[in-house]
C-alpha cells in the first residue's frame, strides 16, 4: 500500500468507462498533487463530470485505478467508500442543495451526520463556513429563495464541512454572469491559498481556470490530449487544442 | 395487388415484429421486477444496519400518517355513508333491515376501510414520495447525500417505506372509525337508532380474528406503497417531464399492486382464520 503521506491525493490509472457502445474514458490517466489545482477541460459530453463521479465513487468504473490518500477505492464496499468519501468535498454543478431543508440545515446535514459536535457548536461552524464564502445572512433562507450563485456558495460550504482535503468542482461557474463567476473564483482561489487544497475543478471557464488553477488538462475522445499551464497548451500543434482555446476565449 | 408470396412476407414480418414487441414488454417487465427486487433487498439491508435514521423516520410519519388522517377519514365517511344508504334499500327488501349495521360494521371493517385507506394512501403519499424523490433525483440531491457519506437507501427509502408500513393500519382505524360514525349517521337519518345500540348490533358478531387480519394487511399495502414509490422516484431520469412520469408511475402501480395484494391476502386470511 502506498504512504498517505507521500502520495498524491489522487492518482487515477488507466481508467475506463462506457454507457453501453458508448465510450466515455478510454483508459485516463491523471494525478493530482498535494495542494494543486487542476482544471479539466473539453467538450461538452465527453465525460468530464463522470470523471469526477468515478472519483468519489457515485458511478462504478469498467476498468482501471483510482486511488484517493493512497488508498484505492475501486472495489470498496459501501462503508469503506463512504469513508473515503468524508475526505473529499464535491460542488454539484447546479449545488444540488436539499430544497427541504434551510440554507442553515443543508451545511449542518453532513456534520450532524458524521461528527458528535453539540449542537451549539455545530451552529457555530456551520455559521463559520457560511461566513468564510460570504452566505452568513442567509441562514434561515431556503434554496429557492436565493440566487443561483448563492446556491453555489452555499453548497461550496456544504462540500467543506467535514474540513476535506480533497475538493471537486463539477462546473462551478457555469450560468452565472461574469461578475458571480470571478467571486466563485476567487473563493476557489482563496481555499488553494488558505487551505491547500488538492481539487479538480471541471470547467469551461479557460479564464477562470487560469486564474484558480495549477495545471489544465484537456479531455478529448476519453483521455487526455494536452495538458499544462494554459501558456504551454497555447504552444500546442494539436488542430484540436488550437480550435477548442480558440473557440474558448 | 400484392401477390400470395409477397402478403405472406408481409404477414410473417407482422407477426415478426408482434413477438419482438411482446418479447419487449416481457423483458422489461421482468428486468422491472428484478430491479425492484434488488432495491428493496438494499432498503431492507440499510433499515437494519445502524445508525437509526429515528428523526427522518418520524418526520415522514408525520408527513405520511397525520397529513393523510383528514383525506383518510373523509373517504371512510363517504363509504359509510354509500354502504348504508345502498344496503338500507336492500335489506328492506328482504325484510333483513335489522342487520344493517352488522352489514356496515362486517363490510367496513374487513375490507371497504382497508382497501379505501391503502388506494387513498397510494394516491396522496405514492404521488408525493415519487414526485419528491425523483425530483432530488434529477438535481442531483440524491448524489449529493450520497457524496456526503449518507446512504440514501437508509435515509431517503428506508424511512419512507416504513412509514408507510407504521402509518397503514393506524389511518385504516381512522378509515373504518369515520366509515362507521357515517354509516350510522346516514342510517339514523332514514331510520332513527342510537349509536349505541348500532353499535351493539354491528359488532354482536364480530370477532378479534375478523378485525385483526384485515386491519393488519394494511401494512402489506404500505410496503407496497412505499416501495414502489421509492423506487420509482429514485430511478427517475429526464428532468421535469421524468418526475411528472415517476409521479404518475408511482401512483398506477401502487394501485395496482395494492389491488392485487388484497386478492391474495384475503385469501390468505379465509386460509388462516376461516
Amino acid at each position: 500500500m502506498v504512504n498517505e503521506s507521500s502520495a498524491p491525493p489522487i492518482m487515477i490509472d488507466n481508467l475506463h468507462k462506457s454507457f453501453g457502445d458508448q465510450t466515455v474514458l478510454n483508459g485516463i490517466s491523471l494525478h493530482v498533487e498535494r495542494g494543486e489545482t487542476v482544471a479539466v477541460l473539453g467538450r461538452s459530453g465527453i465525460g468530464k463530470s463522470v470523471l469526477l463521479k468515478l472519483i468519489i465513487g457515485l458511478q462504478p468504473s469498467d476498468s482501471g485505478s483510482v486511488k484517493i490518500n493512497g488508498q484505492e477505492i475501486t472495489g470498496l464496499d459501501a462503508r469503506q467508500m463512504n469513508e473515503v468519501r468524508k475526505r473529499i468535498g464535491f460542488l454539484f454543478q447546479e449545488a444540488a442543495l436539499y430544497d427541504s431543508l434551510t440554507v442553515e440545515e443543508n451545511v449542518a446535514f453532513p456534520l450532524s451526520r458524521h461528527t458528535k459536535i453539540s449542537d451549539a457548536d455545530r451552529k457555530k461552524r456551520v455559521r463559520e463556513l457560511l461566513g468564510s464564502v460570504g452566505m452568513d445572512q442567509a441562514l434561515e433562507k431556503m434554496p429557492s429563495e436565493i440566487s443561483g450563485g448563492m446556491q453555489k456558495r452555499v453548497g461550496l460550504a456544504r462540500a467543506l464541512a467535514l474540513d476535506p482535503n480533497i475538493l471537486l468542482f463539477d462546473e462551478p461557474t457555469t450560468g452565472l454572469d461574469p461578475i458571480t463567476a470571478a467571486e466563485i473564483g476567487k473563493l476557489i482561489l482563496e481555499l488553494k491559498q488558505k487551505r491547500e487544497m488538492t481539487a479538480i475543478v471541471v470547467t469551461h471557464d479557460i479564464r477562470g481556470a487560469k486564474v484558480f488553477s495549477d495545471r489544465m488538462v484537456l479531455i478529448h475522445e476519453g483521455n487526455i490530449l494536452a495538458e499544462g499551464p494554459l501558456a504551454e497548451l497555447q504552444k500546442s500543434k494539436h488542430p484540436f487544442v488550437i480550435q477548442f482555446l480558440k473557440d474558448s476565449s | 395487388m400484392p401477390t400470395n408470396a409477397s402478403s405472406g412476407t408481409l404477414a410473417t414480418s407482422h407477426a415478426l415484429v408482434r413477438d419482438a414487441a411482446f418479447k419487449s414488454i416481457l423483458t422489461t417487465g421482468f428486468e422491472w421486477f428484478g430491479e425492484l427486487g434488488i432495491f428493496c433487498a438494499r432498503v431492507f439491508r440499510a433499515a437494519v444496519a445502524p445508525p437509526y435514521e429515528l428523526g427522518e423516520l418520524f418526520r415522514q410519519c408525520d408527513i405520511i400518517g397525520a397529513k393523510s388522517l383528514p383525506l383518510v377519514a373523509l373517504a371512510g365517511a363517504a363509504t359509510g355513508v354509500v354502504l348504508s344508504l345502498q344496503t338500507h334499500d336492500a335489506l328492506i327488501r328482504f325484510g333483513a333491515k335489522s342487520l344493517l349495521p352488522a352489514v356496515i360494521v362486517f363490510s367496513i371493517v374487513k375490507e371497504s376501510g382497508p382497501v379505501i385507506t391503502g388506494l387513498v394512501v397510494a394516491g396522496r403519499v405514492g404521488a408525493g414520495i415519487g414526485a419528491e424523490l425523483g425530483s432530488m433525483k434529477v438535481t442531483e440531491q440524491i448524489d449529493a447525500m450520497e457524496a456526503s457519506a449518507v446512504d440514501p437507501y437508509k435515509f431517503l427509502a428506508a424511512t419512507r417505506v416504513l412509514a408507510c408500513i407504521l402509518m397503514l393500519p393506524l389511518l385504516t382505524l381512522a378509515a373504518d372509525f369515520s366509515g362507521l360514525i357515517m354509516g350510522w349517521l346516514a342510517n339514523t337519518l332514514a331510520d332513527p337508532i342510537s349509536f349505541r345500540l348500532f353499535l351493539e348490533n354491528g359488532f354482536k358478531s364480530v370477532q378479534f380474528t375478523d378485525f385483526i387480519p384485515p386491519t393488519f394487511k394494511t401494512a402489506v399495502f404500505g410496503l407496497i406503497i412505499g416501495a414502489v414509490a421509492c423506487f420509482q422516484g429514485m430511478r427517475t431520469r429526464g428532468g421535469t417531464e421524468g418526475v411528472g412520469r415517476a409521479a404518475t408511475s408511482s401512483v398506477v402501480l401502487s394501485s395496482l399492486f395494492v389491488i392485487l395484494a388484497d386478492v391474495v391476502l384475503v385469501r390468505l386470511i379465509l386460509m388462516l382464520w376461516g
